[in-house]
């Protein structure tokens, strides 16, 4: 019937186009983690070409782990992007819940609060929210990382989880009520497993942008103890700037904890974001 | 007695229901303290100036100088003009390539579409931090990867060290932004054209429109409302944007402040640099102007261009 829309020179077209742009979203991060491999002299005399067994050395890596101290700060990432994802996922299918589920005066009211933060980012607070964690004491702590978070990811949680939830049927929930089970029973129990693949699909979108956020660290916990991989990685790459080695190396790094996650999540996030969730 | 009971009856048929507040305590309690009371915290700081250790109230006298004062304005409305840039560029290349990446993708049977979106999107999975530094090594003379790429087209004479040169540094770091990115208008774009009922595919094919004229006239006044999304995402992403140009060229947005945009002036205005020291209350006028400028986009968004574009129901 439509042979027009899928001829040949067109089909080729569309594979060369994308082909090439893939080529280029590629490009830089096949570079520096190919490059991580090699010498100095590899890394200058062939910059394009994979490591060979001239030009293997694990020169860079060995310095990295030597110099900077990446498995804490990996640590900190790590238990600052959890908590917070924790946290963001409870009271976010909690409220949630709340607006979907029950009628009350002012419902519409509470979901248009709570869906501002969706559009004004949270960084233009930061004035106030430094004086608020010096004034709480929670200054260079991973807690500071984690209140911040919880609150940045909370909106956009908040909107895409009640969208689902009202597709909960509401005969499940009465058939619990006349059982017996209280309104928690009935949400943790029947309510958030039927959720379950949206809850993924909000991880993801939330864990992304907690893990590389750059300005938060800087500002609330930039000291030794509380920096995360993104702020470690910055200083460090700042003071390597002429050990080539050592830079590609830590980019690697820092690449790849995020690409494999990025691997194994992908089909949950494409899905989240193509099922029409961000509206 | 009667009365008591039918009294005590609808006590219980309208009892509290504490669980609705303790669903939604939490949630509202972080988010009102760590969000919306900081940023009205932000707002009044701007009205006020630290003299002699106490804050006293000055009005806009902030502003005043924020428009004014040569030692402000000057970096202030370099900063704006330079945002201004960066989002025009977002618009013209980013949101085009994603739309033609996502049509192109979208389209029936095509092969390894997967793998096509997968690999597209990884840029927008990477932190600031790890592009800004690959993308300055790659641009770097020292390593001539750029160069040697573009001997292979016959383009070597045009290289110059882009992020070392005042005019091309703002607009070289825009386009690395916009590699960043493409991914997001892409998907959001690609799901759009995916809702499209193969009905209405179907009905324009057998009046003979197909091809480009399908794509102009059939597909893409379906997918407005889409670009809409987009173009307010865009809009609010560039205004608050700091970590790309902080990695790439530090805080002091060089050369020359010829990349300095809204966020790395905040940040050099709240913490300092150099010689100056830090002050919160310029911080906090700074941060209330891109509070505004955001609003504004937010409001044009919500007011006049979501009501006006026509949605189809199918």
């Amino acid at each position: 019937m439509s042979t027009a829309t899928r001829s040949l020179p067109r089909t080729v077209g569309a594979h060369a186009i994308l082909l090439t742009y893939t080529a280029i979203a590629l490009f830089p991060v096949i570079l520096v983690i190919m490059n991580s491999f090699k010498s100095r002299a590899g890394i200058f005399g062939a910059p394009l070409t994979p490591p060979t067994a001239k030009t293997f050395d694990l020169i860079g890596y060995t310095t990295v782990i030597g110099q900077g101290d990446f498995l804490h700060y990996f640590q900190n990432s790590l238990v600052v992007t959890v908590a917070s994802l924790f946290f963001v996922l409870l009271f976010g299918a909690m409220a949630a819940f709340a607006l979907s589920e029950y009628r009350f005066r002012g419902n519409t009211l509470m979901g248009l609060y709570l869906a501002l933060g969706i559009m004004i980012p949270i960084r233009l607070g930061t004035v106030a929210i430094l004086q608020l964690m010096v004034a709480s004491g929670l200054v260079n702590t991973l807690k500071a990382l984690i209140l911040v978070y919880t609150a940045q990811g909370l909106p956009l949680a908040i909107f895409i989880l009640s969208e689902f939830m009202k597709q909960v049927s509401n005969d499940l929930k009465n058939a619990g009520r006349i059982d017996g089970l209280s309104e928690y029973t009935i949400f943790f129990r029947l309510v958030l497993p039927l959720v379950r693949p949206s809850m993924a699909t909000v991880a993801v979108f939330t864990m992304i942008p907690i893990w590389n956020d750059l300005w938060f660290p800087l500002i609330l916990a930039p000291s030794e103890e509380t920096k995360t991989v993104t702020l470690g990685a910055q200083l460090f790459l700042g003071q390597f700037v002429t050990n080539w080695n050592a830079i590609l190396a830590a980019l690697s790094l820092a690449i790849l904890p995020v690409l494999i996650l990025y691997v194994i999540f992908s089909r949950q996030l494409i899905r989240g974001i193509t099922s029409g969730a961000v509206k | 007695m009667a009365t008591e009971l039918m009294a005590a009856e609808t006590r219980a048929k309208r009892p509290i229901r504490w669980h609705v507040g303790v669903f939604l305590a939490p949630a509202v309690l972080v988010y009102t303290a760590f969000m919306i009371l900081p940023l009205f915290g932000t707002l009044q700081l701007s009205l006020f100036r630290n003299i002699e250790q106490s804050q006293v109230f000055v009005g806009f006298s902030n502003f005043r100088t924020l428009f004014g004062d040569p030692n402000w304005s000057v970096n202030f409305w370099n900063a704006l003009r330079n945002n201004v840039w960066f989002f025009i560029i977002h618009m013209l290349v980013q949101n085009p390539i994603g739309i033609l990446l996502a049509a192109l993708l979208s389209s029936p049977r095509l092969r390894f579409a997967v793998f096509y979106r997968t690999a597209i999107f990884v840029p927008t999975i990477l932190s600031f931090v790890i592009v800004g530094f690959a993308w300055k090594l790659i641009l770097s003379p020292i390593w001539g990867v750029a160069p040697h790429l573009m001997d292979f087209v016959g383009l070597k004479s045009f290289f110059t060290p882009w992020l070392g040169k005042e005019q091309y540094a703002l607009t070289a770091l825009s386009l690395v932004s916009v590699w960043q990115f493409v991914g997001i208008p892409m998907m959001l774009i690609y799901a759009a054209l995916l809702s499209i009922p193969d009905e209405v595919i179907e009905a324009a094919e057998c009046d003979g429109v197909t091809g480009m004229a399908q794509f102009w006239k059939i597909k893409l006044p379906l997918i407005l409302p889409s670009i809409g999304i987009i173009s307010i995402l865009t809009f609010v992403g560039n205004f608050n944007a700091f970590d790309l140009i902080y990695t790439a060229q530090g805080a002091l947005a060089g050369p020359n402040y010829s990349t300095d945009i809204l966020g790395t002036f905040l940040y050099r205005a709240f913490f300092g640099f150099q010689l100056q020291v830090g002050d919160p209350n310029m911080g906090a006028a700074i941060a209330t102007i891109m509070f505004l400028i955001i609003l504004a986009g937010v409001c044009v968004y919500l007011f006049l261009v979501q009501t006006r574009l026509r949605r189809y129901q199918f």
